[in-house]
């Protein structure tokens, strides 16, 4: 027991010492919650757009308002003509052009139907999604809004509701995933490295020369960044439920204990990644290349994986972020319990276990 | 007299069997002996102390510290020797206090415990005990290190050139306290690539190439020197090195400091070389016989 704490203090003393790995370990939860909850967003919000009203009558002018009036657009322009609306789009002031032909209300009243042209600036396809579905809605319900006083024959509403989402914010989907992605780059990274860095630095010789057990020096590496990642997991759940606005519905035990499992998941990954490299660089390089990469790529936090092919879909299964992104999202967003999520716990559970087994096998007793 | 390390044949050998480090080497050093491997770097010094200290496999050959086999025993011979690798291993960014402290915790025991053994060198050191072990000077560091592999009283220490980058002045420091570390009964194996350390051992082995060359006394290695040697100094050095390989009876010629030594066969008449090389037009011409050195012995060796 002495040992241990002799242990973890000194590796704790390493860790407060390197003013670089703090700034690291620390800053980089902050500025990444930071940056994706309020750089990174695909949230669109007053898109610039500009009107031709070629009819100029109540109708046009009516929807025309309607449309001024929702946070989501700001008519920045009045234009005559199309091509005015090109130049316009071109220069990129306005993302949109909503174009009302000269005989829009003489239509609606003569055949029922009529006709507005939207042009979208598509070199951003997201965006210019996004724009135009929301056009669509305001058209639409400007449309039922209007024939609400004439009976309808036959009519299907669609009465949509987003669950534990409601307003389609980025948050509640980015959260888990950072925190995934601080877990992953701080255990991993960290462990593989401080590990490395012994045998590198000649520390390991003579770590090795006493009668320490590998199990030791292993369990005494890796404590600390348990602890320092429970203190990051709370800095990113502090920030993202006051300054994000985005409460965990779900059990605060319970989602701790699921982090806890995954850091030891990561912890594991990171002793594998020292056992299996003696330099730095390269403990670095395979972290950030094998273990952030497919992070991103395949937790479904950046890219959904139902959208991928079935290949890269079995490739995602092993990728532990992927599971616990799972978790953090049943117990944040949708507050779900244990029973929920056993299967996911499950999966990490052995993928942790597996790692563990075959990393404290390989590690060597001797220098070759 | 009881033996502390035996090896006997020990070989070890590199990158698949092409580069032979060690070749089957076999030593004996006795308990309470301050014994020195002396060689070149790459002589297979830190391949042989590495295999002594269970941290590399032979390749054949067997060896053993205090009776335990360094294959089979590994792990109670981890608990019973202290190591000093060639490489400053401490920790650099934990002080000195703290490095002492956290090698006895590695080892199961107390700094003060066995205080008594360590407390000529950590006097030296305690000025400086807050300092980071990174920040100290070469000697320093040394004496450090010497201080961690000796913490928890072992009976066998293990120093892989532990003066190596040391300034002069420490590095005579650290050897008056090899001597004082004898004296408490510990056994010492030290290995260096600087002959004149080779006379603070009492034996030496002479180490080239994975071979031993030679294992005796210090004393002993330069009173067998069977060849005349003299130290010669001219007033154009370079010209005298090329000239005397050419002069009858001469075995060997290489600068030595300041003088060139030339070993010879038999007897040699200084005046008739004194002449010679006057001839050849040296000026301010010296010519002494000289004591051979293990510097010598190392020479005469090397060139059988």
């Amino acid at each position: 027991m002495r040992q241990f704490i002799t242990f973890v203090k000194k590796e704790f003393a390493h860790i407060l010492r390197d003013k670089k790995t703090l700034l690291i370990l620390f800053g980089m939860p902050i500025s990444q919650i930071l940056i994706f909850g309020f750089a990174l967003t695909n949230e669109v919000k007053n898109v610039k757009i500009a009107i031709v009203d070629r009819a100029r009558d109540e109708q046009s002018r009516r929807l025309i308002s309607k449309i001024d009036a929702s946070k989501y657009f700001e008519v920045k322009k009045i234009l005559g003509n199309a091509v005015q609306v090109d130049n316009e789009l071109k220069k990129g002031t306005i993302k949109m052009a909503v174009i009302f032909p000269a005989n829009f209300s003489s239509d609606l009243a003569h055949y029922n139907t009529s006709q507005v042209q939207i042009v979208l600036d598509g070199s951003d396809p997201n965006t210019a999604n996004t724009i135009k579905n929301y056009i669509t809605a305001i058209v639409t319900d400007h449309q039922r809004q209007q024939q609400s006083n004439v009976p309808a024959l036959y009519q299907i509403i669609p009465e949509v509701r987003m669950l534990y989402n409601p307003q389609l914010l980025d948050a509640p989907n980015f959260v888990p995933g950072v925190m995934a992605l601080v877990l992953m780059l701080v255990c991993v990274m960290m462990t593989a490295v401080s590990i490395v860095k012994e045998k590198e630095m000649g520390n390991m010789e003579i770590l090795l020369v006493s009668p320490i057990k590998p199990g030791m020096v292993i369990l005494t590496k890796t404590f600390p960044y348990l602890v320092l990642s429970l203190v990051n997991l709370t800095i990113i759940l502090l920030l993202s439920i006051f300054v994000l606005k985005l409460p965990v519905n779900g059990s605060l035990v319970l989602l701790f204990a699921e982090s806890i499992l995954f850091i030891i998941t990561c912890l594991t990954l990171g002793i594998f990644i020292s056992v299996k490299t003696s330099s730095q660089e390269v403990a670095m390089l395979i972290s950030l290349m094998g273990m952030l990469i497919p992070t991103i790529l395949f937790s479904g936090f950046m890219f959904p994986i139902e959208n991928m092919p079935y290949p890269l879909q079995m490739i995602s299964n092993i990728i532990p972020s992927k599971w616990y992104y799972i978790i953090v999202k049943s117990i944040m967003i949708k507050g779900l319990g244990f029973s929920a999520i056993w299967k996911e716990t499950l999966v990490l559970a052995t993928i942790t276990s597996v790692l563990l087994a075959v990393s404290l096998k390989s590690f060597k007793i001797r220098l070759e | 007299m009881e033996i502390s390390v035996s090896v006997n044949q020990l070989l070890k050998s590199y990158t698949k069997g092409e580069k032979t480090a060690v070749n089957h080497v076999s030593f004996e050093v006795k308990k309470g002996e301050l014994f020195g491997l002396i060689g070149p770097d790459g002589a297979g010094k830190t391949s042989i102390f590495r295999m002594l200290t269970t941290l590399i496999l032979p390749d054949g050959g067997n060896a053993s510290v205090n009776g335990l086999d360094i294959v089979k025993d590994y792990g109670k011979i981890r608990m019973s020797i202290g190591y000093m690798p060639g490489k400053f291993s401490l920790y650099p960014d934990l002080t000195v206090e703290e490095n002492l402290g956290f090698f006895a915790t590695l080892f199961n025991t107390r700094v003060n415990e066995n205080y008594h053994l360590i407390k000529d060198i950590y006097e030296q050191l305690a000025p400086f005990k807050n300092r980071r072990a990174g920040k100290l000077s070469g000697g320093m560091k040394q004496k450090l290190a010497l201080c961690c592999a000796l913490i928890h009283n072992p009976p066998v220490i293990f120093l892989d050139e532990p003066t190596t980058g040391v300034d002069p002045v420490s590095r005579r420091e650290f050897w008056e306290m090899l001597k004082r570390l004898k004296d408490q009964g510990i056994t010492i194996v030290v290995s260096t690539p600087y002959m004149d350390e080779a006379t603070l051992c009492d034996r030496i082995a002479l180490i080239q190439e994975g071979q031993i060359l030679s294992i005796n006394t210090p004393k002993n290695m330069v009173s067998h020197y069977p060849d005349q040697l003299f130290a010669i100094k001219a007033d154009n050095m370079y010209h005298l090195l090329k000239i005397m390989k050419t002069y009858k009876n001469v075995l060997n010629i290489y600068a030595f400091g300041e003088y060139a030594h030339a070993s010879f066969r038999e007897d040699m008449d200084t005046n008739e070389l004194y002449r010679y090389l006057e001839e050849k037009g040296f000026r301010d011409i010296l010519i002494i016989p000289a004591k051979p050195t293990i510097e010598d012995c190392f020479i005469k060796l090397l060139n059988n």
